[in-house]
């Protein structure tokens, strides 16, 4: 595998119809790195998390303009297949989504599965085992593949989504608020996954939770708006020691120290 | 530290009994003492009928129950009893026709069915084809194989335009003159829903006339058509429903492994939504298997078995029901009934004609219900499974 290759975004705005949601971001992303993203409800964080890999264009009449370029391919050029970038972009949802109708085994095969694609059954045994195992759920679950994957407790499903997420091999894995409908003990398992996940992933995560991204993150970026209506803007990005202690931007240290927001 | 535990567990339990509340039976009691205030008064008045009696007694019991009730065990028992008696009362109201339809038409239909010859259950394996007058003979076997075959014909031309339809509604027409075009055909849909199953027979009959021919073509492909027109917009409706109820979250998790869009649709949102599609389809099914009218005009009726959609009349069991009954009582001159072609001899009966009504209908709830359990069992094994 080549030397892993950071995420470069070039002046990047995010519309949903005429609406501008997010304005002129630049910033380049670190490699085998975590960066969160932080910043008051409804600047544009998790909006922007989707368009790294085009998932905000689900949304009927959502688009973006500009670069994102990951691993040296502009993802918004016209020959790009947004289903090609999905697999190399992985995604961890807010809310934990199991598929409801599959097993465990079968969730974490989901990305093999769904996608036709055939591959032996020694393969697939030992895909399943190795991101149960990156996932931290191996032992958990290993007596029990077989049963439902909604039966698992909320912080268990969320790690079988990352399981399920990291089964397909993808580059970088986006996590938009993956912790914040989980209990502390389950927020600190998939925060010490984080960090595991890191030595091989990209990892982008947003988060409202301003202890948890000086937890786990090595870079920090932090978006605001101006007002309603107003687009968000990524005002400032630094290491996460940096933004946490010494900001540059009167606005980041407002927020940091709980001045608003 | 276990006495102080006992103790408190004695506390909370004799806490939740109250005292005051009344053994259920008390409710038969009152209900018991309604029935014979009503049936006396009745009497006295001259004016008794079962029926009365039940719902004058019913409605003693209610104030029987309560008023008891609100003495022994106060005004808020009083009134759960009362509220609790109101709903048991509106579920016998409505159960009532139900089982009393499904009483009648089984009783009835089972005795013919039974009692056919020369062996049982013949009614379902023979037809109609050299039955005379009123002879004791003949069976639904020709009908029987109508419906089905119409209605399997119907179900191949409408699951696939609805379901599709529905598909294109709820995961295309999101946007533009999708949009648009989604919104004109969720119109059409509801006024096709609308459309008198006459005037769905004389669409089927009108279109192959115009295509045919022959102005008197009659084929099972016509009643097909006609049924289809009635079955889509329900196929239509009742999947929209219920592949909007999949979770977008599912969608969304689909899209972020590289699932392809049409691939998500095959095989996460209708998997998702089978076990609702396929009671949704068997609905329409069933609303269109009682059709009489559109058959009646597009495929007819005759008295054997015609397995060809493609050419000829075809007897199917509304329709069957509907000559059956409109021929009525059989003029039986003698015990017996010959057939002057092949001289085979019948023994006669009046009610014959009556009596294979109500057994075709009976076949006919059969063939709805065999459906209806086989639509569950595909809910039962594909819904999603929520347990540990």
């Amino acid at each position: 595998m080549a030397a892993p290759q950071p995420i470069n975004i070039e002046d990047l705005d995010i519309y949903y119809s005429d609406f501008l949601a997010v304005e002129g971001v630049d910033v380049q992303i670190r490699p085998r790195s975590v960066t969160a993203l932080i910043g008051p409800s409804g600047c544009g964080k998790s909006t922007f998390l989707r368009t790294l890999n085009r998932m905000h264009e689900v949304i009927p009449g959502a688009y973006a303009k500009g670069r994102v370029e990951i691993n040296g391919e502009d993802i918004y050029d016209q020959k790009v297949d947004p289903v090609n970038v999905r697999r190399r972009v992985g995604m961890v949802f807010q809310k934990a989504n199991p598929f409801p109708t599959m097993s465990i085994r079968d969730n974490v095969l989901a990305g093999v599965k769904l996608n036709n694609r055939r591959i032996s059954r020694s393969a697939s045994e030992e895909l399943m085992e190795r991101a149960l195992k990156g996932a931290n759920l191996w032992n958990e679950v290993k007596d029990r593949l077989d049963k439902p994957g909604m039966g698992l407790s909320g912080g268990q499903q969320q790690r079988l989504c990352i399981a399920r997420t990291i089964a397909v091999q993808p580059d970088v894995v986006l996590m938009d608020e993956p912790c914040s409908a989980l209990d502390p003990i389950s927020t600190l398992a998939i925060e010490d996954l984080i960090h595991e996940l890191k030595q091989e992933y990209t990892i982008v995560i947003v988060t409202h939770n301003m202890q948890q991204a000086s937890r786990v993150s090595d870079r920090t970026g932090f978006f605001n708006i101006a007002g309603t209506g107003q687009p968000g803007h990524l005002i400032e990005v630094d290491d996460t020691d940096t933004i946490f202690t010494n900001p540059t931007n009167k606005q980041t240290e407002d927020y940091i120290s709980g001045r608003f927001g | 530290m276990s006495t102080p535990t006992a103790v408190q567990n004695e506390t909370s339990m004799r806490r939740s009994h109250d005292e005051r509340r009344l053994p259920w039976y008390h409710l038969v009691f009152t209900g018991l003492a309604g029935l014979v205030v009503a049936i006396a008064g009745l009497a006295i008045l001259d004016a008794f009928s079962i029926a009365a009696a039940i719902v004058v007694g019913f409605l003693l019991h209610l104030l029987f129950g309560w008023s008891y009730s609100l003495l022994r065990e106060g005004p808020r028992w009083a009134t759960e009893r009362l509220m609790t008696l109101l709903v048991i009362g509106a579920f016998a109201v409505a159960m009532f026709p139900l089982t009393s339809l499904l009483w009648e038409v089984a009783s009835r239909g089972m005795t013919r069915v039974l009692a056919a010859k020369p062996d049982p259950f013949a009614f379902w394996t023979s037809d109609m084809s050299g039955i005379i007058g009123g002879a004791d003979a003949g069976g639904v076997f020709h009908a029987a194989v109508g419906t089905l075959l119409i209605t399997l014909w119907a179900s191949i031309i409408s699951i696939p335009i609805g379901l599709f339809t529905a598909i294109f509604l709820v995961e295309y027409a999101d946007q533009g003159w999708k949009k648009t075009l989604g919104t004109g055909v969720t119109f059409l849909v509801d006024v096709m829903t609308g459309i008198p199953s006459i005037v769905a027979g004389l669409f089927g009959l009108s279109l192959f006339i115009t295509l045919m021919p022959d102005d008197s073509v009659r084929m099972g492909i016509m009643g097909a058509v006609a049924l289809s027109l009635l079955m889509i917009p329900t196929v239509v409706r009742n999947s929209e429903e219920m592949l909007r109820l999949v979770p977008m979250d599912l969608r969304e998790a689909a899209y972020a492994l590289g699932v392809p869009k049409w691939l998500t649709i095959v095989k996460v949102v209708l998997r998702t939504a089978i076990a609702g599609l396929s009671t949704g389809i068997t609905l329409a099914i069933a609303r269109v298997i009682g059709e009489t009218a559109p058959l009646l005009l597009t495929v007819g009726m005759v008295t054997s078995v015609n397995w060809n959609m493609f050419d000829g009349r075809m007897a199917t069991l509304p329709t069957f029901i509907n000559q059956q009954y409109r021929a009525g009582s059989a003029n039986c001159m003698s015990d017996t009934v010959t057939n002057p072609i092949s001289q085979e001899v019948y023994a006669c009966s009046i009610a014959t004609n009556i009596d294979r009504a109500w057994a075709a209908a009976f076949t006919l709830i059969v063939i709805v219900m065999v459906l209806n359990i086989i639509a569950r069992l595909i809910s039962h094994y594909f819904s999603p499974k929520l347990s540990r």
